[in-house]
C-alpha cells in the first residue's frame, strides 16, 4: 500500500484530518515528527495546516527550519510528491521549495468559507485526477493567505502553467491573480491555501446542491498522489 | 550598580504571629471587614501577606460563589435517579462529565469572561476560550469544539464596534489557533449590555471512561508538578478585583488585571496533557485559571485526603521580580498543575520535554491536612486548605421582588396594533429578519474555523452544533445554548425555563436526544436585593424545569456584578443543553433543500407577543409576561423528533423562537436558497389567532418540519400517536425563488437574503464574498 507521511509540528492542527484524507483516498497515513530526521520511507508527504510554532516570526518560517525539513527538501528535489496545505504552503515558500510568499489577508481578518476553485493545471502529482478547468469547492480558512510574488515570478508561474488552483467568485484574501495554489517546475511539489482534507468525507465537507455537507472534491487531490506514485 | 541581592522582607507565618497588629490592605484586595476578621479567627493570628492574597482571591465572588451558593444547591437537590444515570461527574469539579455510551464520555461547560472582555476585548475574549478549554482538559478529555454566547450593546454605538471587533478577533485568534471548531453560539445586540457586554464561552471535550481525571491530591509523597507557561505578572487579582466588582466611571484602569493569552502554548499543552493521560502519568490534575496557584493548590489539597507542601521558589517565572503574593495570585494563562507519583515522574518529564513544555516540581502531597507554602526558605502560608477553597463565606443576601415589576408586567404587547394587510406584514417580517440580534451572524462566524478536526456534523447556521465522537459508529453529540434577557427581565423564573426550553428544543431538532445541562448565570450586583431576587427566581425556575425534563445541570458558572453604575443588565441565564445521537449521519438540517416537501407546523400558537422580537423591533416595546413555559409539550416534541429522525421521516426541522414562525420560515428558505409556499388560514382557525400573531408570536414548544411526500402518512401517524399537534401549512418550492405567504405577500429569496445578511456588514464592515 502506498504510504503517505503527514508531519506533525508543534501547533499543527489539521494533521489528523490530513491523515484521515490519506486513508479515505486508499493509502496508509504515516505520522512524521518535526524533530526527527527520518521520512520512514514514505512515498509522499503532506505538510498540514495549523499554526506551527505559533506562527511566530512569520507563518511557517520556523517550521521551514525544523529538523525534518532537511529530509523533505532533499526528497522533494529528488521528485517525492509533497503537498503543503495552508500553513504547509507557507512552509514550502519559506523553505524555498515554492516561490513567493503568503501575507495577511487584505481585509485583515481570518476567513472561513466554502471556496470555489478552478483546477488550472492537471499535470502535477497532486492534480492528475482532475480534468483541466474543472471547478471544485474546498473549504478555505486562513488569516494570512494572500499570495504575493514579484511581477517576474508571477509571469513565470502563469507562463509555465504552474498556477494550479485559482479562486473563483471572490478573491478571499487578496492574492495576486487570484492564485490559490502553485507547483514547482517539476510538478511534484504543490502548495495551496484551501483545505482539501476538509472535503473528503460525505457528511463533513461543504454543502453541495444535492445534500448538506456532502462535498468531497478534495479527495481527488490525495488520490492524484497515489496515481503519481504508481506512475513513477 | 550593586551586585548585592535586594533585601527581601518575607512576611512569614512566624513574623505574622509576632506582629499581630500590622495593618493589612484587605479592603483593597476585596475582602470585607467581617471576612478579614473571619480569616484571623480561622488562623488564630493575622494572616501573612501570602495568606491574605490567597483568601482574598479564593473568597471572591468569582471563586467562592458566596452570594449564589445558597441557591445553586437547588440544582443538586432537585434530581431524579434517571438524571443521575448518565452523570459520571456532577457539579463541583472543573466540568461535569456525562456517559454517552460505548465507553465514551463527554464533558462540557460554559463560563463567563465578561469583565475582561469589556476592558480589553481581544485578550479578554481570547483568554475566555483558553480558560474554558483548560477546564475540559483537566477532566482528562480532548477538547473537540467551542461555542460563544455574545451579548453586545447597541450596534449603532461606536464603543460597541470596539468591543465586537476585539471580542470576535480574540475568539477567532485563540480558538482557531487551538484547532477547535466553533460550532455555534449566540449573538445579541441590546443597549442594556452597552457598559457590560457578556462574553460567555462553552467548550466540549470527549474521553474514554478510563481516562477520567479529577482534581484530588491524594497519596502522601506524590509530587506536585506545575507545567506549561511561565508565571508572570498578568491577571493579578483578576478574579477578586475585576470579576467581582462593578465598573464605575472615573475609577482607576483595571487593565493590569486582564490576562494575556498565547494559544500556541495552550495547543502544545493540550497535546502534552493528552499524551500524559494516555501514558498513565497523572494521578490528578487541575488547570490554573482564576486565582492561579492559590486556587490550584488549595482546591487540589482540599479535594484530597491529606495536605500539600510546595515551595514557591521552584515556580518558573517570566519576571523574576515577582513577590510571593503576586506569584500566588497571578492568572498567567496556559498553566496546569498535576499530581504525579514519584515512580511516574521520569516518564512525565519525558513527555513534557518532548513537547518543549517547561515543568517544575513544586513539592509534594503530605498527610498533615495543611497546605504549607514556603518562599525564600520561610513558611509563608500554613492553612487548612478547605477553609480557603471550600468553606468560604456563604451569604444569604436580601432578595426582594422589584417594585416596578407589576407595572412592567401589566404593559402587555397584546395592546399594540397588529397588521392584517400583506404589505405591512411583509415589511415587519423583513424588519425583524434584519434586526441586529436576528440578522445573520455570518460576519462573525466566518471568522471562526468550523471544519478543523473533521467531525463537525452541524454548525452555524443550523440550530445546534453537532460533533461526531466515534468515527467507527458515528456516535455523536449535539449542543445548543440559549438565553433571552428580555423574557428574563419580565419574569426571571420563566426566562430561565424558556432558555432551557429553547436550547432543549434546538438540540431535539437536530435529531439528538437531550441529556444534560450547563449554565452561565449572568446577573447584576448581588448587593442589590432586586438582582438577588431575579437570581433566586431564575435558579429555582431552572432547577424545576431541569427536573421536569429530567436533564441534570452538570456544572457551569455564575457571573455577578454585571452592571455599570447602578444599572444592571437584564438577567441573562445562558443555558446549554447537550444531547446524543447514535449516528450523526441521521442529523437533521434546519432548512430544506428539495422541492415538494410538506411543511408541518408542530405545536400550537397563542397570542404571546410580550417580550417578543416583533414587539421590540417594530414597536420598541418591552412589557407583559413572557410566553407560557410548556415543558411537557417540549418533552413530547423532542421524543417525536428523535423518533421521526431515526425513521428518516424528517428532511428538515427548525425551531420556532425569537421572531416566531416568520423568522423560522425565512431562515428555512435561506438555509439552502429553496423557496416555500405557505398558508396560515388553518393555523388562524384552529388556534383562534390573527395572521400577525400566527407569524410573530413566540409561543413555545413549536417546530417547523419538512417531510418528504412519500413519508407523509407515516409522519402524520407518528404525530397522532405521540399526541403532538401537527398542521400542514405549506410546501417547499425549488422553482419559485420566493417565500410566499398565500393571500398576504411574497418575498424573493434574494430580498430576504439581503435583509438577513446585510445588517452586520453595514455596521461592522464588509464580509468576504458577502
Amino acid at each position: 500500500m502506498t504510504r503517505v507521511g503527514v508531519v506533525t509540528f508543534p501547533g499543527s492542527l489539521d494533521d489528523g484530518d490530513a491523515r484521515r484524507a490519506v486513508r479515505l483516498a486508499g493509502a496508509e497515513p504515516v505520522r512524521l515528527w518535526h524533530g526527527d530526521h527520518d521520512l520512514q520511507g514514505v512515498d509522499a508527504v503532506v505538510l498540514p495546516g495549523g499554526f506551527s510554532y505559533g506562527d511566530y516570526l512569520r507563518c511557517g518560517a520556523i517550521a521551514a527550519r525544523s529538523p525534518i525539513m532537511t529530509e523533505i527538501v532533499a526528497a522533494a528535489d529528488a521528485g517525492l510528491p509533497v503537498l503543503g496545505i495552508c500553513n504547509g504552503f507557507q512552509m514550502l515558500t519559506e523553505a524555498h521549495l515554492l516561490p513567493g510568499g503568503l501575507v495577511r489577508n487584505d481585509h485583515g481578518a481570518f476567513v472561513c468559507r466554502d471556496q470555489r476553485l478552478r483546477v488550472e493545471q492537471t499535470s502535477t502529482a497532486w492534480t492528475n485526477a482532475f480534468s483541466a478547468g474543472e471547478e471544485i469547492v474546498v473549504p478555505l480558512k486562513n488569516g494570512e493567505g494572500g499570495y504575493v510574488a514579484d511581477a517576474d515570478t508571477v509571469a513565470r508561474l502563469e507562463g509555465e502553467g504552474r498556477v494550479v488552483f485559482r479562486y473563483l467568485d471572490v478573491d478571499p484574501n487578496g492574492s495576486v491573480n487570484r492564485i490559490a495554489g502553485i507547483a514547482n517546475e517539476r510538478g511534484n511539489v504543490v502548495g495551496l491555501m484551501p483545505h482539501p482534507e476538509h472535503a473528503v468525507e460525505p457528511g463533513f465537507g461543504p454543502d453541495t446542491r444535492l445534500a448538506m455537507r456532502s462535498g468531497v472534491d478534495g479527495l481527488r487531490i490525495f488520490r492524484s498522489a497515489l496515481e503519481a506514485v504508481l506512475a513513477a | 550598580m550593586t551586585s548585592e541581592a535586594p533585601v527581601v522582607h518575607v512576611d512569614s507565618v512566624e513574623r505574622a504571629a509576632a506582629t499581630p497588629d500590622r495593618e493589612q490592605p484587605y479592603a483593597a484586595l476585596g475582602l470585607t471587614d467581617d471576612e478579614y476578621a473571619k480569616v484571623r479567627e480561622l488562623l488564630g493570628r493575622r494572616p501573612t501577606s501570602g495568606e491574605l492574597a490567597m483568601y482574598s482571591v479564593m473568597w471572591s465572588e468569582h471563586c467562592s460563589y458566596k452570594s449564589s451558593k445558597k441557591y445553586l444547591r437547588r440544582f443538586g437537590d432537585k434530581v431524579t435517579p434517571k438524571m443521575r444515570e448518565h452523570l459520571m461527574v456532577g457539579m463541583g469539579q472543573n466540568a461535569g462529565v456525562v456517559d454517552i455510551g460505548r465507553g465514551w464520555a463527554v464533558t462540557f461547560k460554559v463560563e463567563s469572561h465578561n469583565h475582561p472582555s469589556y476592558i480589553e476585548p481581544f485578550q479578554g475574549a481570547a483568554t475566555g476560550v483558553g480558560g474554558i478549554v483548560r477546564d475540559i482538559i483537566a477532566m482528562g478529555a480532548r477538547p473537540v469544539a467551542v461555542m460563544d454566547q455574545l451579548r453586545f450593546g447597541d450596534i449603532r454605538e461606536a464603543d460597541t464596534l470596539r468591543v465586537v471587533h476585539g471580542v470576535v478577533a480574540g475568539i477567532a485568534h485563540y480558538g482557531n489557533c487551538l484547532g477547535l471548531p466553533n460550532i455555534g453560539g449566540e449573538t445579541v445586540f441590546d443597549a442594556v449590555y452597552q457598559g457590560n457586554p457578556l462574553v460567555n464561552a462553552l467548550a466540549v471535550g470527549v474521553l474514554r471512561h478510563e481516562d477520567l481525571r479529577l482534581a484530588n491530591a491524594t497519596g502522601a509523597g506524590n509530587k506536585v508538578v506545575l507545567f506549561g507557561a511561565r508565571t508572570g505578572g498578568d491577571g493579578i487579582g483578576g478574579a477578586s478585583i475585576l470579576a467581582s466588582d462593578t465598573f464605575s466611571a472615573g475609577g482607576p484602569t483595571k487593565r493590569p488585571a486582564v490576562q494575556v493569552g498565547d494559544p500556541f502554548a495552550e495547543k502544545v499543552l493540550i497535546e502534552c496533557c493528552l499524551e500524559l493521560f494516555h501514558g498513565g502519568y497523572v494521578e490528578a490534575i487541575q488547570d490554573l485559571g482564576a486565582a492561579g496557584i492559590s486556587c490550584a493548590t488549595s482546591e487540589l489539597a482540599a479535594n484530597g485526603d491529606g495536605g500539600m507542601k510546595v515551595d514557591l521558589d521552584a515556580v518558573l517565572l517570566r519576571d523574576p521580580t515577582l513577590t510571593a503574593e503576586e506569584i500566588l495570585m497571578s492568572e498567567s494563562q496556559e498553566r496546569m498543575m498535576a499530581i504525579v507519583t514519584p515512580e511516574q515522574l521520569e516518564g512525565f518529564l519525558a513527555v513534557t520535554s518532548r513537547w518543549d513544555v517547561e515543568t517544575s516540581v513544586l513539592g509534594e502531597v503530605t498527610d498533615t491536612g495543611r497546605l504549607e507554602i514556603t518562599w525564600r526558605g520561610e513558611t509563608i502560608v500554613d492553612v487548612d486548605p478547605s477553609t480557603v477553597a471550600v468553606d468560604g463565606p456563604v451569604y444569604d443576601r436580601p432578595a426582594e421582588r422589584p417594585a416596578w415589576l407589576d407595572a412592567l408586567q401589566a404593559d402587555s404587547a397584546a395592546a399594540l396594533p397588529r397588521p392584517a394587510d400583506g404589505p405591512e406584514l411583509r415589511e415587519q417580517l423583513l424588519a425583524v429578519l434584519a434586526s441586529p440580534s436576528l440578522a445573520s451572524p455570518g460576519w462573525i462566524t466566518d471568522q471562526y474555523d468550523r471544519y478543523v478536526l473533521g467531525n463537525t456534523a452541524l454548525s452555524f447556521p443550523d440550530d445546534g452544533g453537532m460533533i461526531r465522537v466515534d468515527e467507527e459508529s458515528g456516535l455523536g453529540v449535539a449542543i445548543a445554548t440559549d438565553a433571552n434577557g428580555r423574557y428574563s427581565l419580565l419574569d426571571p423564573r420563566a426566562g430561565a425555563q424558556l432558555a432551557l426550553s429553547e436550547a432543549y428544543r434546538n438540540v431535539a431538532v437536530t435529531g439528538a436526544s437531550p441529556l444534560a445541562v450547563t449554565d452561565c448565570l449572568n446577573f447584576g450586583a448581588p448587593t442589590n436585593p432586586e438582582v438577588m431576587w431575579q437570581f433566586a427566581e431564575a435558579v429555582d425556575g431552572l432547577a424545576d424545569a431541569c427536573l421536569a425534563l429530567e436533564v441534570p445541570v452538570t456544572g457551569g458558572n455564575v457571573s455577578l456584578y454585571n452592571q455599570t453604575g447602578t444599572t444592571a443588565i437584564h438577567p441573562t441565564p445562558v443555558v446549554g443543553v447537550l444531547g446524543t445521537i447514535d449516528d450523526v449521519a441521521g442529523r437533521i438540517p434546519s432548512g430544506w433543500q428539495d422541492d415538494g416537501l410538506n411543511l408541518y407546523l408542530l405545536g400550537t400558537t397563542a397570542l404571546e407577543l410580550d417580550g417578543s422580537a416583533w414587539a421590540g423591533v417594530v414597536h420598541d416595546h418591552l412589557g407583559g409576561r413572557p410566553p407560557a413555559v410548556r415543558l411537557e409539550a417540549e418533552r413530547k416534541l423532542a421524543g417525536l423528533l428523535a423518533a421521526g429522525g431515526e425513521e428518516g421521516l424528517i428532511a428538515a426541522a427548525h425551531d420556532l423562537g425569537e421572531g416566531g414562525l416568520a423568522q423560522t420560515l425565512a431562515e428555512g428558505v435561506l438555509r439552502f436558497g429553496v423557496g416555500a409556499r405557505v398558508w396560515l388560514g388553518d393555523v388562524e382557525e384552529r388556534d383562534g389567532v390573527d395572521v400577525a400573531t400566527a407569524l410573530f408570536s413566540e409561543s413555545t414548544a413549536r417546530v417547523l418540519v419538512a417531510v418528504p411526500r412519500e413519508e407523509d402518512v407515516k409522519f402524520v401517524g407518528l404525530c397522532a400517536g405521540r399526541r403532538v399537534p401537527a398542521l400542514r401549512i405549506g410546501v417547499t418550492d425549488a422553482e419559485s425563488g420566493l417565500l410566499e405567504v398565500q393571500d398576504r405577500f411574497e418575498i424573493p429569496i434574494e430580498e430576504l437574503r439581503a435583509a438577513h445578511e446585510g445588517t452586520l456588514p453595514a455596521h461592522l464592515g464588509p464580509r468576504v464574498g458577502g
